[in-house]
């Protein structure tokens, strides 16, 4: 239990210090890397509370494909972040103030958060229906029966975001040497061939 | 405190919400870390959906909170693709550069 509760303060500490890190960093290189780490500890977490597929996809998705694309935007764009720091502390106030405010009501809400007593009639896909498989099984057992249908629509959400992602940066350069196989086969011998005969010793 | 219950995961989610939500009051300027701040919220709530589910013993949290990821990929993809498409076309991401639909 002691061994539990360490566990999670020193994930959640991490978490949160990574995660003020990330909105206060100068560099966004900075801000990058410690979104990288919150993902992490996000994921030790997620271990914690026995939902290790999830953990895992989070590294996988957060980690290995959205952190590095928010690093290769950061890198490949040539802009001077320390200017956009200035007149940023204008609206610091209004906005601790608001945040000041959304974490007094979520604090009181959850702080003190109790499940209704029949809450067991409630639940969809109860764990215990499960026993004896893993995590990444049981997942499984669900997301290709009750949730095909969603489980399909996010293929089709994440197949549209692929799409509009290479429209959206594709360009055509000019002046770019570049094969152009429609070309080729549209050639034709008759129109780029000219067999003359030739007359010995007089030349062409 | 030594017993880690669901209170502490929903306040934990709490506090990394409100980190998000004045992440974007902080950097006003700057879209990429306001993309940030978006993504900050959105792990706060699937902290949320993954603790509830592990609390009361139904998984459909956790498959809920795949849908989750998904679309936060899919929105970080489009996102920063319409910023590297505005930045070659103005030369800017500084979001009060981005008023071209401005009446």
């Amino acid at each position: 239990m002691i061994v539990q509760a360490f566990a999670f303060y020193l994930f959640a500490g991490i978490l949160t210090l990574s995660a003020l890190m990330v909105i206060t960093a100068r560099n966004p290189v900075h801000s990058v890397l410690f979104l990288v780490l919150a993902f992490f500890n996000a994921a030790g977490l997620f271990v914690m509370l026995g939902a290790e597929f999830i953990a895992l996809i989070l590294v996988i998705v957060y980690v290995g494909a959205v952190a590095v694309l928010f690093l290769f935007v950061v890198m490949m764009l040539d802009i001077n972040f320390s200017d956009m720091r200035k007149g940023a502390m204008q609206y610091v106030p209004i906005g601790m103030l608001i945040g000041a405010v959304l974490l007094t009501e979520l604090i009181m809400l959850y702080g003190t958060w109790q499940f209704v007593p029949g809450r067991k009639q409630n639940i969809a896909d109860p764990v215990a229906a499960f026993e004896g498989q893993n995590n990444t099984e049981a997942l499984g057992q669900l997301i290709y029966t009750d949730y095909i249908f969603a489980f399909q629509t996010a293929g089709l959400i994440l197949f549209v975001a692929m799409i509009g992602a290479i429209v959206l940066t594709h360009r055509t350069r000019a002046g770019v040497r570049k094969q152009s196989v429609s070309d080729q086969q549209a050639r034709n011998p008759a129109d780029v061939l000219e067999i003359q005969k030739i007359t010995p010793k007089t030349g062409v | 405190m030594i017993e880690i219950g669901l209170s502490h995961y929903l306040t934990l989610a709490a506090l990394l919400f409100t980190i998000g939500v004045f992440g974007i009051f902080l950097n006003r300027k700057n879209v990429i870390v306001i993309l940030m701040s978006i993504e900050l919220m959105l792990l706060a709530v699937n902290i949320n959906f993954v603790a509830f589910s592990a609390y009361l013993g139904d998984l459909t949290g956790q498959v809920f909170t795949m849908f989750i990821l998904t679309v936060a990929a899919a929105e970080a993809a489009i996102g920063l693709a319409i910023l590297v498409t505005f930045f070659r076309n103005k030369g800017s991401i500084a979001v009060e550069d981005i008023s071209a639909m401005r009446g």
